[in-house]
């Protein structure tokens, strides 16, 4: 049944009226999503799209189930929106807000830690059942339902690596953006068990970038406790040092979180790591039919 | 965003951690006035004012017993631009002076704060070997550099830096000023959004006073709409004149050494055409992100960034439209070779959102561009038309 979305997912969209977010909020209604209900302080009682707007999250709540909100809100406003979720303890929030300052991801962090919900992003495209509902700003279209899983810390190659599955015959259960930041609600380890325990997950695509540890610690628990096929890729092996490729995420400093580094200890876990992100796809269709 | 050593002391002075007394100076004569106002004898110590580290070992810091001294090191260091290890072969021009009276050091120690990832809070670090080789103490070592967390949303409490005052063996005379110091520290990385406050060394000085000889302090760019007092920090010479042209239509992008242009949507995936350029032969001259919101008009301009580095000899445009639309971008192109020419190779890749839309309007313009649609197939060509 994938994870953590599928069709009957009653979804809340943060910031609905401004560009992106009615926008995205009516792509993923097109998809399939069951988009329920927006909300823009002020803008209450409007209709976008026929969904209806409410000032907060918590006028929404009294009037639909919610299982899910997407956020679209400006960044000098993202976590006091999370805030408003949190409080309203919707079970999923997907942030796709990008440039949220680190100290208040820090602050966001620790609040999450002690509540109800579970949180994907900031700086994300979101997360998408093939088949089922789309929370975020993937095009849909690429997408096909299948058995293979999509875990990434990049948006536009988590793309490509879906295309290549698509294009491979796969398709895919749940593709995951988790965001580049470098705080962020969920990381590759607090997804990567919902991943193992997925009946409908057959394979695990997990791309990851330069920058931090998290590969490393992904690839220890994939090592003892995933029991599924992986293929890996690294972004970033050419980067030079110390410049920051976009994603705050993605600086390497003092030779620590280095595309060789990850790269190794993916190998070192039995993680099939491809060097050329073209070859993620095919990489995949190998890896399946040798391990039947 | 990085800023000057005297403007990080300068805000580290205000939260009360104590700095030597001195002032910028933005030339020789000037730093001669500077030294006699800050101290009537020396000794003195002149810096020159960049953003890249290693400036002790390339001549950027010069300890000067006379005015007469301070004189012939600031025109020294004015003179040319200065090399060190971080700055790459052409080094950066130095146009600012840091003037400072020397203290008699009884011992340096290092002390900084980052926003660490694993805990989400800040770590405050703390080691009795300051000094030039303290990345080689955190490698070899890292026993004998001490951490504590800090919560952004609680800040400082005094138990805290307690802990680190024992740890580091500080005599007891020292913890109040240490805590100060601390406090002060943290204060300002959580006020002004830092993601590095650094001091190092950190003296102990003969009179028994903790002083910050040297200061680091980096800004979240993220942060940077709530702090424009820290905006107007920011020093346009130590840039890239190609990063700040990009900078001014919100574009991310860096300057790197190769000769293929790069224009690709999202970070990661740039990166990967990065890689996939090398792996194909090539060098990429840049990285550059057009994000996902980019207009018609970001992306002409960004194509004109591209074609302005006269390093490059050809352009590979590698997108996978999702928010950002295929014909889009085919427009922003063909508005940019319309205005300025192409005489270099230029492959497209276009994949994902409004496609088709896309590739017709490549196709329509009749200007000379490799269209595929196999993203591999694009690295090896433009590798190889470069090569041509």
């Amino acid at each position: 049944m994938a994870i953590l979305v599928d069709k009957n997912t009653n979804v809340l969209v943060q910031g609905i009226t401004g560009s992106s977010g009615s926008f995205h909020a009516k792509m993923c209604k097109e998809y399939g999503t069951k988009v329920v209900a927006g909300v823009t302080p002020g803008k209450g009682g409007k209709s976008i799209e026929g969904i209806p707007v409410f000032n907060t999250v918590h006028q929404a709540k009294r009037e639909h189930q919610i299982d899910a909100t997407m956020i679209y809100v400006p960044a000098p406003f993202a976590a006091d929106a999370i805030f408003e979720a949190i409080d309203a303890q919707i079970p999923l929030i997907v942030c796709i807000t990008d440039g949220v300052p680190a100290i208040d991801m820090a602050k966001v962090k620790n609040v999450l830690e002690h509540s109800q919900s579970r949180m994907i992003g900031p700086n994300c495209p979101g997360l998408i059942t093939p088949g089922g509902a789309k929370i975020g700003i993937m095009p849909g279209y690429i997408h096909r339902p299948g058995k293979i899983g999509v875990l990434s810390r990049s948006g536009t190659l988590t793309y490509e690596a879906v295309y290549q599955l698509t294009q491979n015959d796969l398709g895919q259960s749940t593709c995951v953006g988790i965001g580049g930041d470098p705080i962020i609600g969920s990381t590759f380890l607090d997804l990567l068990p919902l991943f193992e325990a997925d009946t409908d997950t057959e394979g695990l695509i997990l791309i990851g970038e330069i920058g931090g540890t998290a590969e490393e610690e992904a690839a220890e628990y994939i090592h003892k406790h995933f029991t599924k096929p992986v293929v890996g890729f690294i972004a970033g092996t050419t980067a030079p040092k110390g410049r920051r490729m976009g994603h705050a995420g993605a600086i390497i400093t003092g030779g620590k979180g280095t595309a060789e580094q990850k790269k190794k200890a993916m190998t070192v876990a039995g993680i099939h790591v491809v060097d050329n992100p073209v070859n993620i796809g095919s990489t995949m269709k190998k890896v399946l039919s040798q391990s039947v | 965003m990085k800023i000057h050593e005297y403007q990080a002391k300068e805000l580290l002075a205000t939260y009360k951690v104590q700095v030597q007394p001195g002032l910028v100076a933005y030339s020789p004569s000037q730093a001669v006035d500077i030294a006699n106002k800050v101290t009537h004898e020396g000794p003195w110590v002149v810096k020159a004012q960049v953003h890249a580290g290693g400036r002790g070992k390339a001549g950027g810091v010069k300890f000067c017993k006379t005015t007469q001294e301070v004189k012939e090191a600031a025109e020294k260091m004015m003179s040319k631009p200065l090399v060190t290890h971080q700055t790459g072969p052409d080094g950066v021009d130095v146009t600012k002076l840091l003037v400072v009276k020397a203290v008699d050091i009884a011992h340096e120690l290092y002390c900084a704060l980052v926003l660490d990832r694993k805990t989400s809070s800040i770590v405050i670090m703390a080691s009795r070997e300051g000094g030039m080789e303290i990345e080689e103490v955190a490698e070899k070592t890292p026993d004998k550099i001490f951490k504590i967390c800090v919560d952004p949303a609680m800040g400082h409490s005094a138990y805290q830096s307690r802990i680190l005052a024992y740890d580091l063996g500080l005599p007891k005379e020292l913890h109040a000023q240490f805590e100060t110091m601390i406090q002060g520290m943290t204060k300002l990385f959580i006020e002004k959004d830092c993601s590095l406050v650094e001091i190092n060394p950190l003296a102990i000085t003969t009179d028994n006073q903790l002083m910050a000889l040297d200061a680091k302090v980096t800004i979240d760019d993220n942060a940077l709409f709530r702090h424009f007092d820290i905006k107007e920090l920011f020093d346009p010479s130590q840039e890239d004149p190609i990063d700040l042209e990009a900078a001014k239509w919100n574009l991310n992008y860096i300057h790197l050494d190769g000769n293929i242009g790069c224009m690709v949507n999202g970070a990661g995936l740039a990166m990967a055409t990065m890689d996939m350029i090398k792996m194909a032969g090539g060098e990429p001259a840049n990285f550059l992100d057009v994000g996902g919101g980019a207009s018609s008009d970001m992306v002409r301009e960004a194509f004109k960034i591209l074609i302005s580095d006269k390093k490059v000899k050809g352009i590979f445009v590698n997108i996978f439209g999702g928010i950002m639309k295929c014909d889009v971008l085919a427009k922003g192109i063909v508005e940019a070779v319309t205005q300025v020419g192409l005489k270099i190779p230029l492959v497209v890749r276009l994949e994902g959102t409004n496609v088709e839309q896309g590739r017709k309007l490549l196709n329509d313009s009749k200007l000379n561009i490799f269209a595929t649609s196999d993203m591999g197939e694009a690295a090896t060509l433009i590798v190889k038309k470069v090569m041509e």
